[in-house]
């Protein structure tokens, strides 16, 4: 399992991160704040031994979706959005929303169980999640796989600069 | 020891963020990152869960879920796109054409 000091490590820096995302008022900020928050992530699969997902989310987390993030940020322009972060009657009740779930959720976990070590060798290995995702999960895959195709038509078709002639 | 429930107690937290980031922020890309946060917790959840119980599937769930968040991510920055060039804002609560 490790040593309890890096799970304390990594739930700091996974919490820390996702602080900083939604108070931060520059959008760069938070994001930036959210690779952190994503890369102490893959630091908590790797002490529950799931290497493989931890490169995954490495590579697609930190390496697409924020690459994609800071494009649009970038592209966008922003002004500084300080005026956002007004403390309005809406904000106010999503705050108290936001906190009541989180003491129900907190006070009522309880799932005292540990671990009792590693029994499959291929546990959490490329080897291991290929043949479940392969063998018992291949039509969610296929479909999986289906979607991306259909996510990167519908960005193209969306982003696209208008026609001219056909004004909507 | 680090048990189940520390994880869960961290996931908790993180989802919470993230719902906490949907309601407070008007800012649309920064609530797309907290619905990231939100489907991190999830597989968080997910991942802790098949760690202790001894079994992948709930390793491969995560990896779909990443899968979907990629492609969300995707669609979503576009229509953030085309939001701002017809617009030319992102604040969420201009969109408000439909009078939701």
């Amino acid at each position: 399992m490790g040593d309890p000091i890096f799970f304390y490590l990594f739930a700091t820096i996974v919490i820390g991160g996702a602080i900083g995302v939604v108070f931060l008022s520059n959008p760069l900020s938070s994001a930036l704040s959210l690779i952190f928050s994503l890369a102490g992530l893959a630091g908590l699969f790797v002490l529950l031994q799931a290497h493989f997902l931890a490169a995954i989310q490495v590579l697609v987390y930190a390496g697409a979706v924020m690459v994609l993030f800071i494009f649009v940020i970038m592209m966008l322009n922003l002004e500084d959005c300080k005026k956002h972060l007004k403390v309005s009657f809406a904000s106010l009740i999503g705050f108290v929303i936001a906190l009541n779930l989180a003491i129900v959720l907190v006070m009522h976990v309880s799932a005292p169980l540990f671990d009792d070590g590693v029994s499959d060798k291929t546990f959490g290995t490329i080897e291991g999640v290929g043949q479940l995702m392969l063998t018992r999960y291949l039509i969610p895959f296929e479909i999986v796989s289906l979607l991306l195709t259909i996510a990167i038509v519908g960005a193209v078709i969306l982003a696209k600069k208008d026609n001219p002639k056909e004004t909507t | 020891m680090i048990l189940l429930e520390h994880y869960l107690i961290v996931a908790s937290l993180l989802f919470c963020l993230g719902l906490l980031g949907v309601l407070f922020r008007r800012n649309a890309l920064i609530v797309f990152m907290s619905i990231e946060l939100m489907l991190n917790a999830g597989n968080l959840v997910f991942v802790a869960f098949s760690r202790f119980f001894g079994r992948m599937d709930g390793q491969v769930l995560a990896f779909f879920i990443i899968a979907l968040a990629a492609a969300e991510v995707s669609v979503g920055l576009a229509i953030i796109v085309v939001m701002f060039r017809k617009r030319g804002t992102i604040d969420i609560n201009e969109a408000s054409l439909m009078k939701g």
